[in-house]
């Protein structure tokens, strides 16, 4: 079942060989081939724009009431690329070596290396849209570090990187629109996909303001959908961003992969009470200055400015010494999390842990002080200057965290914990992004194959745009070259007709049981039972608790759901219904999969499986494959193991010390 | 809520709970004439954010029976632009410098009642309840809200300096998110702060040269067609952006039409 289509060749010469002898597509057959992109976010603008450019008539379609609102815009902290431009000896290889390395040496190296290789022209086709990064006095490009890595690759605009990116990727797309080759069709959310003798050939999505159902035929099918995290409820997702997309084409025959490699980010404000509706992040570029510290007393009531130096713990550059507070995130978050379980926490609710600017504040005082060739400051005076370097690099990211918080973080330390922030799972997909449904592709976050069991910081803007700017033209011509035959079928087609049946059917199901609990209430219970089950730790025990609790939520949901409203009106209660009950079916699927991996790797740590000094503990002999599973019926999942195989790295144990 | 750096007063909040009495404006879709109805809403923390309070009301109107208010929002950290919100008669409520979702309870006393509209604006029908059609700014968008580059056309990034000042006004300006604040907060409705904002993003860079006069004028023609107002220059829009776009935006924007009007090619 499982073909990745991975050219021969060496590593180096796979993406120029077969960029060199895939099929094209002339333009006037473009024009009559259609292609449906599902999501606008980065992956899904910049391939709508970059298919429109090329010639294909797109159909583009999003949940938000425009494209420049997908959650790719809340990315803060920056997007990496092999440029060395600061001549600290990156390469095309050593960002590749990173993100396999960080990935916990469950990724594609094929895949991967794509992705180090188109990594510079993704900065240069954005900063040619105009997209404002960070800049130097001398006018050049600025970088920073990001963790699990030991140069600095990361371009920026500010804390607001993905913002910046994802406006540059809906211009395009808008430009298009304006030139006729994209339609868009905002506040829609796609229902069903549409097959026609095995291959996608439409969908089925729901126009939200008038709650109609709509047929739409494409000779392929896009989904560009983004991740599943908040299947955890509380995620820094936005509160729309769902699987159900991926769900229903993972329903319909494409095979979801690594569906438990899900990201946990150690640096988010707390959860402040059962009010909460989602968590926000604390970009890492913050862990590039702040220091990360518990107390060294357990139960350790006193405020943090009164805790002086010797009883603090800095635990991250205690335990890992030569990456100190960059680690990657996995260990970072598994490590506060071991130190809250042993009563080191801080704050009300104990599951908080500090992260702390004093240190940056006065260092860049001192810079800022020397600058002027003054050495007669008082510490006073160097802290009011390092302040304002501070709030230079950080400042909306201070002022995010006060108006949640309520405290000033330049005074006291931010208090921080792990949240869900990012899927690595997602439908599986090969060489050319395509799923193991025949036309339809999936890319970005929705799919699972470049992050391996942990994402390192500064890769999900890269891999979105790497996907929808430089890989799907190429790959989408290659297989579409072969229906230039096909002419767009009418969707009278009955398999229209029957897909628009089972969605519509559905609705009406669900509208039926006018049960007591809301939608909301079932979604808090789901994401309760997948964040202690199959969250950052997880047991066999737990695990098998968590399939029979999700299974009897979902048989309480379909029985006691309450929808006010009706079908043929906007209903947001409806939209989330259906979004809650795919995400309940999603959970169960975690955790069989998180249960059939019998090792500890990346995001997913297993208990039973860790060494001496609580790390993660793999099993190369027996779980280095790639776990696709195939939907059968209701419960019931045939794994199928694409082996991975490393050709280039040595995987080894993973070691940030 | 801005900090004084110089300022070292302690600021810690202290948490209390409150009964509030919440007026929304509830309208059943764009053909209704619509209406204002009072909710009591009552123990809701001073922790919580502005729409998680409304979650709390809908969530009991939910179960009572009722239906719930329809509001636009998202991202929830102030950044995506998709929620709105006439709270008190002022866009996106009291704070400066904020976003509805941004905006938390501590911003109340127990015993207020909040009146709560959509943005008013006859570019921005209501669609229901909270929610308004802001399609007329990506139709501003695509009347030239962009650099016309195809994908794979770029040289190295670095092959273009751009002097820091330049990038960084660029950038400021470029922080617009969409939300639609300036146009509600004005009184003749217009959005020019909006339009400015995209315009002087990419008239500051030198990727925006080439098509720096034909923008500025299919933009402002576009905008004229959407039915937006004029401007007349009260401030209104800057002192309600969420992401403090400055309204010497709107100068800039001025100087590049006049410009463009007086030495346009075409």
């Amino acid at each position: 079942m499982l073909d990745a289509k991975i050219p021969s060749g060496s590593l180096d010469d796979k993406w120029t060989d077969y960029k060199g002898h895939c099929k094209l597509v002339n333009p006037a057959n473009k024009r009559k081939l259609e292609v449906i992109v599902v999501g606008t976010g980065l992956a899904g603008a910049s391939a709508a724009a970059s298919l429109g450019e090329l010639g294909y008539k797109v159909k583009a379609f999003c949940y938000q009431d425009s494209p420049r609102r997908a959650h790719s815009i809340a990315a803060q902290g920056g997007i990496n690329a092999a440029k060395n431009y600061q001549n600290d000896g990156d390469s095309v290889f050593r960002l590749f070596y990173d993100t396999i390395k960080g990935g916990d040496y469950r990724a594609r190296e094929a895949n991967v290396h794509r992705l180090a290789e188109v990594s510079g022209n993704i900065i240069d086709q954005c900063v040619a849209q105009g997209v404002p990064f960070a800049r130097e006095y001398g006018g050049l490009l600025s970088n920073r570090s990001f963790g699990g890595t030991q140069v600095q690759r990361t371009f920026y605009a500010a804390g607001q990187t993905g913002q910046q990116l994802l406006i540059g990727a809906y211009q395009a797309l808008e430009r298009q629109v304006a030139l006729g080759n994209v339609k868009m069709y905002p506040r829609h959310e796609m229902l069903e996909v549409v097959k026609i003798d095995d291959k996608a050939r439409g969908i089925i999505a729901r126009n939200l303001v008038s709650g109609e159902l709509e047929r739409h035929f494409g000779h392929a099918v896009l989904l560009c959908t983004g991740g599943y995290g908040n299947v955890f409820y509380l995620s820094t997702n936005a509160m729309g961003s769902n699987v159900t997309a991926a769900w229903k084409a993972h329903k319909n025959g494409a095979a979801f992969a690594n569906p438990c490699f899900t990201q946990i980010h150690p640096t988010c404000i707390p959860v402040s009470g059962d009010h909460q509706s989602k968590l926000t992040l604390m970009s890492e570029s913050l862990r590039n200055d702040g220091r990360i510290w518990v107390p060294k007393k357990k139960n350790d009531e006193r405020k943090a400015i009164d805790i002086p130096e010797e009883e603090r713990d800095y635990y991250l550059e205690r335990r890992y010494p030569a990456f100190g507070n960059l680690v990657p995130r996995d260990v970072a978050s598994r490590a506060a999390k071991e130190r809250c379980d042993e009563g080191y926490g801080v704050g009300t609710s104990k599951q908080a842990v500090y992260l702390d600017f004093a240190d940056a504040i006065v260092r860049y005082g001192k810079i800022e002080a020397g600058k002027e060739g003054n050495d007669s400051l008082s510490i006073e005076e160097i802290i009011v200057l390092g302040k304002e370097v501070v709030k230079e690099k950080y400042g909306n990211l201070f002022d995010m965290y006060e108006k949640i918080t309520g405290e000033n973080p330049y005074e006291f330390p931010m208090r921080i914990y792990p949240a869900v922030h990012y899927t690595m799972g997602g439908l599986w997909v090969d060489y050319e992004l395509q799923t193991t449904v025949k036309g339809l592709y999936c890319l970005g976050e929705a799919n699972f194959s470049d992050h391996g069991a942990n994402r390192l910081g500064a890769s999900a803007l890269m891999q979105g745009l790497a996907d929808g700017y430089f890989v799907i033209p190429y790959t989408l011509g290659n297989n579409l070259a072969e229906d230039i035959y096909s002419k767009a079928i009418e969707t009278t087609h009955p398999a229209f007709a029957a897909a628009e049946k089972v969605a519509s059917e559905r609705i009406e199901k669900l509208m039926s049981i006018k049960g007591k609990q809301s939608v909301e209430s079932f979604h808090k219970r789901l994401g309760k039972i997948i964040w202690d089950k199959c969250g950052m730790a997880r047991s066999e025990e737990g695990l098998k608790e968590a399939i029979a609790a999700v299974q009897a939520l979902k048989a309480e949901f379909w029985s006691d759901v309450r929808i006010p409203g009706e079908i043929n009106e906007m209903n947001p209660e409806l939209d989330k219904a259906n979004r809650v009950a795919d995400f309940i079916e999603l959970g169960e699927l975690m955790c069989v999969d998180a249960l059939n991996r019998n090792e500890s790797c990346g995001g997913h740590f297993r208990e039973e499986y860790q060494t001496e000094d609580g790390e993660a503990l793999r099993d190369d002999v027996n779980y280095m494959y790639v776990a696709a599973w195939e939907y059968k019926a209701e419960h019931e999942w045939t794994l199928h193991k694409e082996p991975l195989v490393y050709d280039v790295v040595k995987p080894s144990q993973r070691s940030y010390k | 809520m801005k900090f004084d750096l110089n300022n070292d007063k302690l600021y810690r909040m202290e948490h209390y709970n409150m009964n509030l009495t919440v007026k929304v404006w509830r309208q059943k879709n764009s053909k209704d004439k619509g209406g204002f109805v009072s909710y009591p809403v009552n123990n809701i923390s001073s922790e919580m954010s502005f729409l998680e309070m409304i979650d709390v009301l809908n969530e009991k109107l939910i179960v009572e029976g009722g239906e719930p208010i329809a509001f636009d929002h998202d991202c929830r950290e102030g950044i995506c632009g998709n929620c709105s919100l006439y709270i008190n008669g002022k866009p996106h409520g009291p704070w400066k410098a904020n976003t509805t979702c941004q905006l938390h309870m501590r911003a109340f006393k127990d015993g207020d009642t909040i009146v709560v509209e959509p943005w008013r604006a006859g570019a921005f029908p209501v669609i229901k309840d909270l929610m308004v059609d802001r399609s007329a700014f990506d139709r501003i968008i695509q009347a030239g809200g962009y650099i016309s580059v195809n994908t794979g056309n770029a040289v190295d990034g670095n092959s273009l300096p751009i002097n820091k000042d330049l990038a960084d006004a660029s950038f400021a300006a470029a922080m617009c998110i969409g939300c639609g604040a300036c146009v509600a907060a004005c009184k003749n409705s217009s959005a020019m702060l909006f339009l400015s904002a995209k315009v002087s993003h990419l008239a500051l860079l030198p990727q925006g040269e080439p098509e720096r006069k034909s923008r500025v004028m299919n933009m402002v023609a576009q905008m004229d067609k959407e039915g937006f107002g004029a401007c007349t220059n009260t401030g209104a829009c800057e002192a309600t952006c969420p992401k403090e776009i400055s309204i010497t935006n709107i100068a800039r924007l001025n100087k590049e039409y006049l410009f463009a009007g007086l030495t346009s090619d075409k």
